[in-house]
């Protein structure tokens, strides 16, 4: 299976029953897939007019109970921002999927990890926050789906797949879930008690992010920080390799952390002492692991390598707080930094 | 003594935001008497606009959900298809939906959801300051268009209902007024066959309602339905269009 079927199977596995999408290079095997599996697993399959039209039609789908979901890539989820910020605004669970291409612009149909910056810091206008998982494989592409959609439930907020074009066409072997019971659980939708399903024997709710009286959206942005710290602190997740004996640290995530991973493993058959942290959860950024070790003890540095000009960097940094050394190769608009390349990186670090 | 006549039950009992002689308040009530005269109140879910009638949810007693501006259809063909036992309708302005959020309104009506649509038609932009619709007359004064809407920069009025008629999937398409008692009660009969063919299963139904912004038309409340009769009934001719 591809990395976007993989998506789309692990959200139907996940009790996802509504998938609204609009064609765009290098997803479509995901809306595809959908089309077919979908209304097989008794769901709802839309192909939207527009990119706006499909996440006000999640908006929508999620306002009514029903675990929802859209998908794109780059160009696409920035035409989404607007609606991903009305569904954070009026607290709904939903999932996105950023099978991330080049950019600015047109770019390329090639894969890229520069919309991390609109991952992570916002990308639509307010004060919030999504979920962002970044799975590295074709398993984890499957897996993380339904984490996704349980952690966007249970703080009734968006959270995002941020993967890129290679994960996306890529085919690995793929273990799926055959734990019936857990399928079933995924279905049994926890109660939404604040979901539009009429009005019989109670009074009626409004899904809205709207908020005109004095003080009531501060109070209401308030709320949003609060439940924001609790994930930060609660849900921050990474893998991490050799950090007890490191004295490099590859910092990377999805598709690159497995060229970092194999530069790693030939650096260390050479006797070179490196290892790795591979963030899972974007944001929240796994901050703690980059304290797991005085950094003093060995003169620690961190190379952060991205399929970008530096976005995640900005994040090290931040986690680091000027207490280690921290590097940074890059490569963009199609360019993806090869295993030598790191290596001759990691060479080059005087330590 | 015999009540003969009470607030509708969908129907708050709260104070209007509404400016003096303003339409919605009217078509407001219209839609709550019609859900409560059809016995669906507790099936009933509203997407109400971005305009003036954003907080349409602080006056009726049912579930709703508030659209990006211009995206009431995409959200309601979502909440439909997820709950097709419920009764879905959208409450929306000029520009709401025949402005920012055609394309989601046309695309909408031509896969034939099976909702009901209220089109509030005022020929201006009320909410933020009485700027040109795309509904705004020929020679009206805007605060967009001071000299007056012209053909050369603005091109004509869109009459989005004559263009959503023309589409197979669309059912029902009526234009109303409210400049009159007799334009109220016919607006009230077209909103309940809108329900209806929701209901029926018939399929998407819309209702454009001229209504007056007497505010930001320059005009006296009494004077705006006088504007309504002799000026946009011509531009937007009354009766079922579809």
């Amino acid at each position: 299976m591809t990395g976007n079927e993989a998506i789309a199977q692990g959200a139907i596995d996940a009790g996802c029953r509504f998938y609204a999408g609009y064609p765009i290079t290098p997803q479509n095997e995901l809306p595809a897939y959908m089309a077919k599996f979908m209304p097989e697993a008794g769901g709802i399959f839309i192909q939207a007019e527009s990119e706006i039209a499909a996440i006000n039609m999640v908006f929508g789908a999620s306002a009514a109970g029903e675990r929802a979901m859209t998908s794109s890539s780059s160009p696409g989820i920035s035409l989404k921002q607007e609606g991903i910020s009305y569904i954070a605004g009026a607290e709904l669970p939903a999932v996105i999927v950023n099978i991330m291409r080049g950019g600015p612009g047109l770019g390329n149909i090639s894969p890229s990890q520069s919309d991390y910056f609109q991952a992570t810091k916002g990308g639509g206008h307010g004060d919030y926050r999504l979920i962002v998982l970044a799975p590295a494989s074709v398993q984890e592409a499957y897996d993380f789906m339904r984490d996704a959609f349980e952690l966007a439930d249970k703080y009734r907020n968006p959270a995002m797949i941020l993967a890129d074009g290679m994960l996306g066409q890529m085919m690995e072997p793929l273990q799926l879930s055959d734990n019936d019971n857990l399928k079933s659980e995924n279905r049994k939708l926890k109660t939404k008690l604040w979901a539009l399903t009429g009005c019989k024997g109670r009074k009626p709710n409004i899904v809205k992010s709207f908020f005109m009286r004095e003080g009531d959206l501060e109070e209401s942005n308030l709320l949003l920080q609060k439940k924001y710290k609790t994930i930060q602190d609660k849900e921050e997740r990474c893998e991490s390799l050799y950090l007890d004996d490191a004295q490099v640290v590859f910092v990377a995530y999805g598709t690159m952390s497995r060229i970092a991973k194999a530069a790693m493993n030939t650096l260390r058959g050479k006797g070179k002492k490196v290892g790795l942290i591979r963030p899972q959860t974007l944001w929240p950024f796994p901050k703690k692991i980059f304290h797991r070790r005085p950094h003093t003890a060995h003169r620690l540095r961190f190379l952060v390598v991205e399929m970008s000009y530096g976005q995640m960097l900005e994040d090290v940094e931040l986690a680091v707080k000027g207490k280690a050394g921290v590097e940074f190769l890059g490569r963009s608009g199609g360019g993806v930094p090869t295993e030598e390349e790191i290596i001759k990186a990691v060479l080059r670090i005087k330590y | 003594m015999e009540k003969i006549f009470s607030r509708t039950k969908s129907l708050r009992d709260i104070a209007s935001h509404y400016c003096p002689g303003c339409g919605h308040g009217v078509a407001h009530r219209l839609v709550a008497e019609v859900i409560d005269e059809l016995g669906i109140r507790e099936r009933v879910i509203a997407v109400a606009p971005v305009g003036c009638a954003v907080i349409a949810y602080d006056y009726w007693d049912f579930d709703c959900s508030e659209a990006a501006h211009g995206r009431a259809l995409a959200v309601a063909t979502a909440i439909k298809r997820v709950r097709p036992d419920n009764i879905v309708f959208t409450y929306q302005g000029d520009g709401d939906l025949a402005a920012i959020g055609t394309n989601e309104t046309i695309h909408a009506a031509n896969r034939g959801e099976n909702l009901t649509v209220v089109f509030i038609n005022n020929a201006v932009y009320g909410m933020t300051g009485g700027q040109m619709a795309p509904t705004t007359l020929l020679g009206q004064k805007t605060a967009t268009t001071p000299l007056g809407r012209e053909v050369k920069y603005h091109g004509y009025p869109l009459k989005i209902s004559e263009l959503l008629a023309q589409l197979p999937a669309v059912k029902y398409a009526e234009r109303t007024s409210l400049d009159s008692p007799q334009g109220v009660l016919k607006t009230k009969t077209a909103i309940k066959q809108a329900f209806e063919n929701q209901i029926n299963g018939i399929g998407f139904s819309l209702v454009e309602i001229l209504s007056p912004c007497p505010t930001y038309w320059g005009l006296s409340p009494k004077a705006a339905m006088e504007w309504i009769k002799d000026d946009m009934v011509k531009e937007f001719p009354l009766g079922r269009i579809k």
